[in-house]
C-alpha cells in the first residue's frame, strides 16, 4: 500500500485515494492538423517504459481531485518527488545522477 | 501406541480437562494442549495421509512449519474448515475433529494404492501422461484426478460468521514474540513512553522458543511483568503477521474466536490488522529442517524441537523408545533435554564425524547409545515407526534400533518469508546452512534467530543422508506435503530444469500450504548438488504473502452481501419496488428492467410497454443519467473542444446530442445537453460513463486549458429525471406545469425550458430516445417521487404505463439510437456509426479530430452499423453472434462483425437487429448469415432507422 504525497493536499495519502494518470509532460500539440501521422501516432501511443525513473501522473480521485505529477522508480516503486501541474519537477541531477 | 502424557511437566492445567474427537472417537486433553499434543499424549500417531501417494503421515513438526497434521475442523453448518494444522489448533470441549485424503478411513485407505504406483506418479507424470484418447480426457482422466487431488473438502455452505478490519498506526511493530521480539518491544516501549510499540505473535500465548524450555520460565514471568507495567506496549497474540507490503504497511490476521468452545463464540471471528508502523521488527525465529533419507516420512518420524517442544511445553512424551538423527548440535541438546524430562531417548545417531565431547559426555550420562559418523538408511513401520536401520558413513550396514519415534535435527532456517516481502536482501551462509537477511529494503531490521543471531549450536549440512542402498529405490521426502522425493528433483535436473524457480515449478517443491518452510532449503541443496554448482548460483524462490493460510472472510472482511458493492437506487427506486418491478443492475445503479403484470414473463411485459408507449404514453425513470453542470464565461469553448458538436452558435433554451470520443478518435460517450445561457450548460452523460466523462474533462481542464475560465460540478443525484414519452405525454404534463408554454411552436423538439412542475423547479427537456413525443423532466432529486406520483396520477386517464430498461432499449433500437458501449465497442468512428452528422465540418480542432485523418481511419472494409433483417421475421437474433459472407466455408471462418443489439419489435411485428459489420455501409440490401449451434440464419443488410424514418411522429 503505497503512500503518495498529494502537493496540493501537502498530504501523504494511502494509495486508494489516487488514480495512476499515465506518462508526465506529454503536451497536447497547439495544432493537431500540423502534424504528420507519425507525429500524430508518436503523440497518442508512444511512450517511455523505463526501468527507474518515471515521470508520471497521479490523480487524488478521492480527495482534493487534483491532477499532479511524480517522479516514481518503476523497480522499486519509491516516489522521488511529487509537484504540481505546470511544474518541471526536479532534474535527475537535482535527484543525485543520471537514471 | 507411541505417545503417551509425562506425570508431570509442560505449561499446560492438568486440572482442566478438554474433550474432543477425533474421526469420531472421544480423547481427553488439558486446557493448553494443541490438537496435536492432546492426539500424541493419547497414543496416536497417524495424523493424516499423504497428497498424492496416500501414505500414512504422521507429526512433523509443532508449529507453523507442519506439513502432514492437515485436518478439518467442524464448528456447525457453515462452519467446517478444512487443511488446519494440527499443532496450531488450541483444544477446547467439543472439540470436532475429522482426518482427510482417506478413505474410507485413515488406517484402511483405498488410495493407498497410488503408492505401490509410485513409480507412476513422479513429479511431473500429469505433464507426461493421460493426453491419450483425447476423448477420455474430459469424461474419465480428469474427474478422476480431481477426485483424487486435493486434502481437505471444500465447505459447501455460506461462511455465517463476520470479521472485522482495523487500521493501526504505531511507532514500533514487532513480529515474533519469542525471546528476541520481547526484548526488542520491551526495550522500544522503554525508550520512548510516546512511542506506539505493538508485538504481535501467531501462537496462542507469547514466548516462542522459551515456551519449550524450562531454563527460560522465570525469565518469561519477568517479561509478562515488564511488558504489563508498559502502558505504551500493545500485545496482541494469536495474530498472525501474513504480508509486509510497501511503506510498512503489514497485514495480520487475529483470531477471536476460533479457541473457544461453540457455544462462547461470539462476535466476530477473526480481526485483520491493518498496520502502518514507523518501524518494523522482525523477530520470526527459524524452523528446524528434517533430513532425507529413506522413510523420513513415516508416522513417528519428526523433527526433534517437535519432540522437545511436546515433552517441556506439554509435558507429552512422543514415544517409549526415541532414536535421534542429528547433523547439528541442537539435536543432541533436545535429546538430552527431553531425557531429563523422563522420555526414554535410546539412542543419538550423528552423520558426523566428531561431535563435542560434552554433548557426548551429557548424552551418555543419561543413558543414551552415541552412534557418530553413522546415518539413518531406512525406518522400518508403515503406520508407524518399529524400527530404525543405521549405517556407518562410509557405507557399512550396521544395525536395526527398535524405536517408535524417530527425531531428526537436520540444522535451522532462519525464518524470513516477510522480510522478503519487503524487497530485504538474502545472503548465503554456510554455517547456518541457509540465508540470512542481508540488505532492508524498508525501514526494518531482523532480531533473534532470523538474523543468525542465537545459538543452536553447530552442524553441518548433508542435503540428504548418506546411504549405501541405491537411489532409485528410496522414498526421501523433501517435501512432505506435496509429496515431492529426493528422486524427482534430481529427475528434473536430468529433464533439463536448471533455474530453481523451474525446478520448483515442475516439482511442486515448496509450493504447498507450508510455502516450503521445511522443503526450499533441503530442495535448494538437493538441486545445487545435482547441478554441480553452489547454492547460491541456484538462488533461492520469492515468497508472497500470505505467511500461513489465511481465511477469506479476513480478507474480505464487511465486503460480502449487500455490503460487496455500493447500490445506487434513485428516489423513484420504492415506487418501481413497490410497483413489481424486476431490476438489474447498470454500473452501480439498480433500475428497473420491466414491470410485470399477473403471469407475464419479460417478453410478455416488455412487448405490453412498449405497445403502450408508442400508443399512448409511457413513464421511465432516467435519473442515473450522468449530468455535468458545465458553468463559466469559457463554458462553450470549452464543450466546443471536448466533443466532435459545434456549440458555440446554440442558443439558451436549445438542445443538442453530443457526441464525444477520444484523441483516438472512437467514440467514448454520449449525451443531450441544453445551453441554459451563455455561460451555463447542463451536460448529459451516458449512466455508466458519468465518471469516467467528468475525470476525463478535469483531466483537460488542470492540465491543457488552465487558461479557460469554466467550472464542472457532478449533480447526477442532484436531478431527478422522469421521462415521459408517447402521443400522449403533453396532455398528460399541461395541468401540472406552470410557467412554461408547451404548444408545438413555442417549445420544438430539442428543447429546454425552466418552470415549476407541481409547485418545484423544473428543468424540462423536450427529447426523445423512443422516437415518439417525450419530455424529460427534470426536477431536484428531493421532489423526484412526488413529481412522479403526480404524473402518475394525472396519467391514469390516458393508461400510462410504467417502463423499464428492456423496453427503453427496444423502442431506442427501432429508431436506430445507438447506445454507447453496447452498440459501439471502442474502435468504432463517428462515421462508422453512422454520426457523421454530429461533427462539426467547420471546426479547427476537437479531442480526436487528428485521428479521424489517419489512413486506418479512412480505409474501406472498417466495421460500420447496419441494420439486420432476419428470413424469417420470427428468429431473434443472439446478441454477440458472429456475421460471415459465406456459410460454407472452412472454420476458421471470416467473420465480418457480430450482433449488438437485437429485439422483438412489437411496433414492426418482427424482429430486428443493430450489428458491427466490414465495410456495412456498402453492404445494403446484401445478404448475410448468422452461424449458430442449432442453425444458420439468413439475414438482409438494411439502415439502422426500422421505424417512422422520417420523425413524423416527433413532430408533433
Amino acid at each position: 500500500m503505497l503512500l503518495i504525497h498529494c502537493p496540493y493536499c501537502d498530504a501523504t495519502r494511502p494509495e486508494l485515494e489516487f488514480t495512476y494518470g499515465g506518462q508526465a509532460h506529454i503536451a497536447r500539440p497547439l495544432d493537431p492538423s500540423a502534424l504528420t501521422d507519425a507525429e500524430w501516432e508518436n503523440f497518442l501511443y508512444i511512450r517511455s517504459n523505463p526501468r527507474g525513473r518515471h515521470r508520471e501522473r497521479w490523480r487524488h480521485t478521492h480527495g482534493c481531485g487534483r491532477f499532479f505529477n511524480a517522479v516514481r522508480d518503476t523497480v522499486t516503486d519509491r516516489f522521488a518527488a511529487t509537484y504540481r501541474t505546470g511544474e518541471t519537477g526536479p532534474s535527475d541531477a537535482d535527484l543525485g545522477g543520471a537514471q | 501406541m507411541s505417545g503417551y502424557r509425562l506425570p508431570a511437566g509442560g505449561l499446560i492445567d492438568r486440572k482442566a480437562p478438554v474433550r474432543l474427537l477425533w474421526d469420531g472417537e472421544g480423547y481427553t486433553g488439558f486446557s493448553g494442549d494443541n490438537l496435536a499434543s492432546a492426539l500424541v499424549a493419547n497414543g496416536v500417531s497417524l495424523f493424516g495421509r499423504s497428497f498424492k501417494y496416500h501414505r500414512p503421515r504422521g507429526l512433523l513438526g509443532m508449529g507453523a512449519e507442519e506439513p502432514n497434521a492437515l485436518v478439518t475442523i467442524d464448528r456447525g453448518p457453515g462452519r467446517v474448515t478444512p487443511n488446519l494444522r494440527a499443532p496450531a489448533l488450541p483444544v477446547y470441549e467439543g472439540m470436532a475433529a475429522t482426518s482427510q485424503n482417506r478413505y474410507p478411513s485413515l488406517k484402511y485407505d483405498l488410495g493407498e494404492v497410488n503408492n505401490s504406483l509410485s513409480t507412476f506418479l513422479p513429479a511431473g507424470f500429469y505433464n507426461k501422461t493421460f493426453m491419450w484418447p483425447r476423448a477420455a480426457w474430459e469424461k474419465l482422466y480428469e474427474p478422476a484426478i480431481r477426485r483424487m487431488a486435493g486434502l481437505g473438502e471444500s465447505p459447501k455452505a455460506s461462511d455465517p460468521d463476520h470479521y472485522e478490519a482495523v487500521y493501526a498506526h504505531c511507532e514500533v511493530l514487532v513480529i515474533g514474540a519469542g525471546p528476541a521480539g520481547i526484548e526488542a518491544a520491551i526495550t522500544a516501549a522503554k525508550a520512548d513512553p510516546a512511542a506506539r510499540v505493538v508485538l504481535i505473535d501467531e501462537q496462542e500465548e507469547i514466548g516462542g522458543g522459551a515456551l519449550s524450555d524450562p531454563d527460560l520460565w522465570d525469565w518469561l514471568k519477568a517479561a509478562y511483568d515488564d511488558i504489563s507495567a508498559l502502558p505504551n506496549l500493545q500485545v496482541l497474540p494469536r495474530t498472525t503477521g501474513i504480508a509486509y507490503l510497501h511503506d510498512n504497511y503489514v497485514a495480520a490476521a487475529e483470531r477471536l474466536t476460533d479457541h473457544l468452545p461453540i457455544s462462547e463464540a461470539t462476535g466476530p471471528r477473526e480481526r485483520l490488522w491493518r498496520f502502518r508502523a514507523g518501524e518494523v521488527i522482525l523477530a520470526q525465529g527459524a524452523i528446524e529442517r528434517p533430513l532425507v533419507f529413506d522413510g523420513n516420512d513415516t508416522p513417528g518420524v519428526m523433527l526433534a524441537s517437535a519432540g522437545r517442544t511436546l515433552a517441556l511445553r506439554y509435558g507429552v512424551a512422543p514415544g517409549r523408545a526415541v532414536a535421534v538423527v542429528a547433523t547439528h548440535d541442537s539435536g543432541w541438546t533436545d535429546a538430552i533435554a527431553i531425557a531429563k524430562a523422563g522420555v526414554n531417548v535410546t539412542t543419538i545417531i550423528d552423520a558426523r564425524a566428531t561431535v563435542s565431547a560434552d554433548l557426548l559426555a551429557a548424552a551418555r550420562a543419561q543413558g543414551i547409545t552415541v552412534m557418530t559418523a553413522h546415518s539413518v538408511i531406512g525406518v522400518k513401520g508403515r503406520l508407524e515407526v518399529t524400527a530404525v536401520e543405521t549405517a556407518s558413513t562410509a557405507g557399512s550396514i550396521s544395525s536395526t534400533i527398535p524405536a517408535d519415534c524417530l527425531l531428526m535435527a537436520g540444522g535451522w532456517t532462519p525464518t524470513l518469508h516477510l522480510w522478503s516481502h519487503s524487497k530485504g536482501t538474502m545472503k548465503w551462509d554456510d554455517a547456518w546452512g541457509a540465508y540470512l537477511p542481508d540488505q532492508p529494503f524498508e525501514n526494518t531490521r531482523v532480531v533473534g534467530a532470523g538474523a543468525g543471531d542465537w545459538s543452536f549450536g553447530s552442524g553441518e549440512t548433508f542435503a540428504a543422508l548418506p546411504t549405501p542402498r541405491p537411489a532409485h529405490k528410496l522414498k526421501a521426502f523433501v517435501d512432505f506435503q506435496n509429496d515431492v522425493t529426493a528422486k524427482d528433483i534430481r529427475l528434473a535436473v536430468r529433464e533439463g530444469f536448471r533455474s530453481i524457480e523451474h525446478i520448483k515449478r515442475y516439482t511442486t517443491n515448496g509450493m504447498a500450504t507450508d510455502q516450503g518452510k521445511t522443503s526450499n532449503i533441503n530442495g535448494l541443496q538437493i538441486a545445487s548438488e545435482s547441478l554441480s554448482k553452489p547454492v547460491t548460483a541456484v538462488g533461492l524462490t520469492t515468497f508472497r504473502p500470505p505467511y500461513t493460510p489465511t481465511t477469506f472472510g479476513t480478507l474480505s472482511g464487511h465486503h460480502k452481501g449487500a455490503l460487496f458493492q455500493p447500490v445506487r437506487k434513485s428516489v423513484i427506486d420504492p415506487w418501481a419496488t413497490a410497483h413489481g418491478a424486476v431490476f438489474e443492475n447498470v454500473s452501480q445503479w439498480r433500475r428497473a428492467r420491466y414491470f410485470p403484470q399477473g403471469t407475464e414473463d419479460m417478453h410478455a411485459a416488455v412487448n405490453r410497454e412498449c405497445r403502450a408507449v408508442r400508443a399512448s404514453v409511457g413513464i421511465f425513470d432516467a435519473s442515473t443519467l450522468g449530468k455535468i453542470e458545465v458553468v463559466g464565461p469559457d463554458a462553450a469553448e470549452f464543450l466546443n473542444r471536448m466533443y466532435t458538436n459545434p456549440w458555440k452558435a446554440l442558443e439558451p433554451g436549445r438542445c443538442r446530442y453530443g457526441l464525444l470520443l477520444g484523441e483516438d478518435g472512437f467514440i467514448r460517450d454520449d449525451g443531450v445537453s441544453a445551453r441554459l445561457a451563455p455561460d451555463r450548460f447542463h451536460l448529459t452523460t451516458t449512466t455508466g460513463g458519468a465518471a469516467r466523462v467528468l475525470n476525463m474533462m478535469e483531466d483537460y481542464l488542470q492540465t491543457e486549458w488552465a487558461d479557460l475560465d469554466v467550472w464542472l460540478t457532478s449533480t447526477t443525484e442532484q436531478w431527478a429525471v422522469i421521462a415521459l414519452q408517447g402521443p400522449k405525454a403533453r396532455e398528460v404534463i399541461a395541468p401540472l406545469v406552470d410557467g412554461i408554454d408547451l404548444s408545438p411552436e413555442a417549445f420544438p423538439h430539442m428543447a429546454l425550458r425552466e418552470g415549476t412542475i407541481c409547485g418545484v423547479p423544473t428543468r424540462l427537456f423536450r427529447v426523445s430516445f423512443t422516437g415518439e413525443l417525450g419530455f424529460e423532466i427534470n426536477v431536484p432529486a428531493e421532489h423526484g417521487r412526488m413529481v412522479w406520483e403526480a404524473i402518475w396520477q394525472a396519467g391514469q386517464p390516458h393508461h400510462i404505463t410504467p417502463y423499464g430498461t428492456e423496453t427503453m432499449h427496444v423502442l431506442r433500437a427501432e429508431k436506430g439510437y445507438i447506445i454507447v458501449g453496447q452498440d459501439t465497442d471502442g474502435t468504432l468512428t463517428p462515421y462508422d456509426a453512422g454520426l457523421a452528422w454530429a461533427v462539426g465540418k467547420k471546426k479547427k480542432d476537437f479531442v480526436g479530430k487528428r485521428s479521424l485523418d489517419r489512413p486506418d481511419m479512412v480505409a474501406p472494409g472498417r466495421k460500420q452499423l447496419v441494420g439486420l433483417l432476419t428470413e424469417d421475421p420470427n428468429v431473434v437474433l443472439e446478441e454477440g453472434a458472429q456475421i460471415v459472407a459465406n456459410p460454407a466455408q472452412a472454420i476458421p471462418m471470416t467473420m465480418l462483425g457480430h450482433v449488438t443489439s437485437s429485439y422483438w419489435s412489437e411496433a414492426l411485428g418482427r424482429s430486428i437487429a443493430i450489428a458491427m459489420v466490414a465495410g456495412g455501409h456498402d453492404r445494403m440490401g446484401q445478404t448475410l448469415h448468422i452461424p449458430m449451434p442449432d442453425a444458420t440464419h439468413r439475414v438482409t443488410v438494411t439502415g439502422t432507422v426500422f421505424l417512422d424514418p422520417k420523425g413524423s411522429r416527433l413532430d408533433v
